[in-house]
């Protein structure tokens, strides 16, 4: 399949590179040759490496989680009760934390297609995919904030809460909080990059407002990569968390 | 800057990848609703959660159009966490045990 990320333009030492090899002779190829070896614009293979750390991050919190439940004498609180919304009298277990799902799920395909429009050069449809992505996602904080405002209500501190262990709240509000605190940023993000579509920023290659760093579209794709990634983390926690 | 000779995967692939994932959140869902229990229920929940995983890193973050260089230095290293949960499983078990034999009197 052709690399559908052309990136950044093309510096005269790109230009004159072999074309790449598919498959295992390429890679070893690519780590063997005198030159750069992934062959992409360094603000991607940097969003990446990020992401690979952040992995590791995460990664961390949920064995620590996994270690605090396997290894709690008293029962562990049932997340299926826990996080249930009653609803015209009804109690539906884990109704929130679906819709913040479904949300989630959703800004990664408007974020996607908005990445796509950016390298198809449709400003006005990726700078409107790109607001929509940041609407969803400050919805997703905002249930997020009210999921946290009912449990403290309710009694959950990080050192207690009323239905069973007592490491329950500490592993909620430091997992939901640090991956609440990771969508924030990319909201923020998200919009200051809509902003820079809107003006024309990224066709103009006109620097940015910290940095002398050019504008263009493969910025969108590294900020998609994280969202992305965001989303990712999501589908782990929302499996080991809530559902397990 | 010339993209013209790349070319961006087709709309309805998204479209396709953003179905299944509701699909799969909506599965993993039911299976939380369903009341199944042990084994069955874990291996849902965990099948459903690695499917959704690799079609978010396949086509949204576009690894199944990268080369193998850069898919292997993101993909490998978090496999060595695999080990570290396993380690830590054993470590958490045997703190249990202790916990029971300890301070069950």
């Amino acid at each position: 399949m052709a690399n559908p990320h052309p990136g950044s333009p093309l510096s005269p030492e790109e230009i004159s590179r072999p074309t790449p090899q598919a498959g295992m002779s390429g890679l070893v190829n690519d780590w063997a040759a005198e030159r750069r070896v992934f062959d992409m614009p360094w603000g991607k293979t940097m969003m990446w490496l990020f992401i690979l750390s952040d992995v590791f991050i995460f990664a961390c919190f949920l064995v620590g989680y996994m270690v605090l439940r396997i290894s709690t004498v008293e029962p562990w609180p049932d997340a299926s009760e826990v996080f249930a919304l009653t609803v015209g009298g009804q109690s539906i277990p884990l109704l929130l934390i679906a819709i913040m799902t479904f949300i989630l799920i959703s800004s990664s395909g408007t974020m996607a297609l908005a990445v796509k429009y950016g390298y198809a050069k449709d400003r006005r449809k990726t700078a409107a995919l790109l607001l929509i992505t940041a609407l969803l996602g400050a919805v997703f904080v905002g249930m997020q904030a009210f999921e946290w405002t009912i449990l403290i209500g309710e009694g959950v501190r990080p050192w207690e809460n009323p239905w069973g262990a007592a490491q329950f709240g500490a592993v909620f509000f430091l997992i939901t909080g640090f991956h609440g605190t990771h969508v924030t940023i990319g909201v923020i993000f998200i919009v200051i990059m809509a902003v820079k579509v809107m003006r024309g920023s990224l066709e103009g290659s006109r620097p940015g407002f910290l940095t002398g760093r050019k504008g263009n579209y493969g910025m969108i794709e590294s900020l998609g990569l994280y969202w992305h990634f965001v989303d990712l983390v999501w589908v782990f926690i929302f499996a080991f968390f809530y559902l397990w | 800057m010339d993209q013209g000779s790349h070319q961006q995967p087709a709309l309805r692939v998204y479209l396709r990848v953003w179905i299944w994932l509701f699909v799969l959140s909506v599965l993993s869902y039911l299976v939380d609703l369903s009341g199944l229990e042990g084994l069955l229920k874990w291996g849902l929940i965990t099948l459903f959660m690695l499917l959704k995983a690799g079609l978010i890193v396949a086509f949204f973050m576009h690894m199944a159009w990268e080369r193998l260089s850069i898919v292997y230095t993101v993909l490998v290293p978090p496999a060595v966490l695999l080990f570290l949960a396993a380690l830590m499983a054993l470590e958490a078990d045997y703190t249990l045990s202790s916990r029971l034999g300890i301070f069950a009197s």
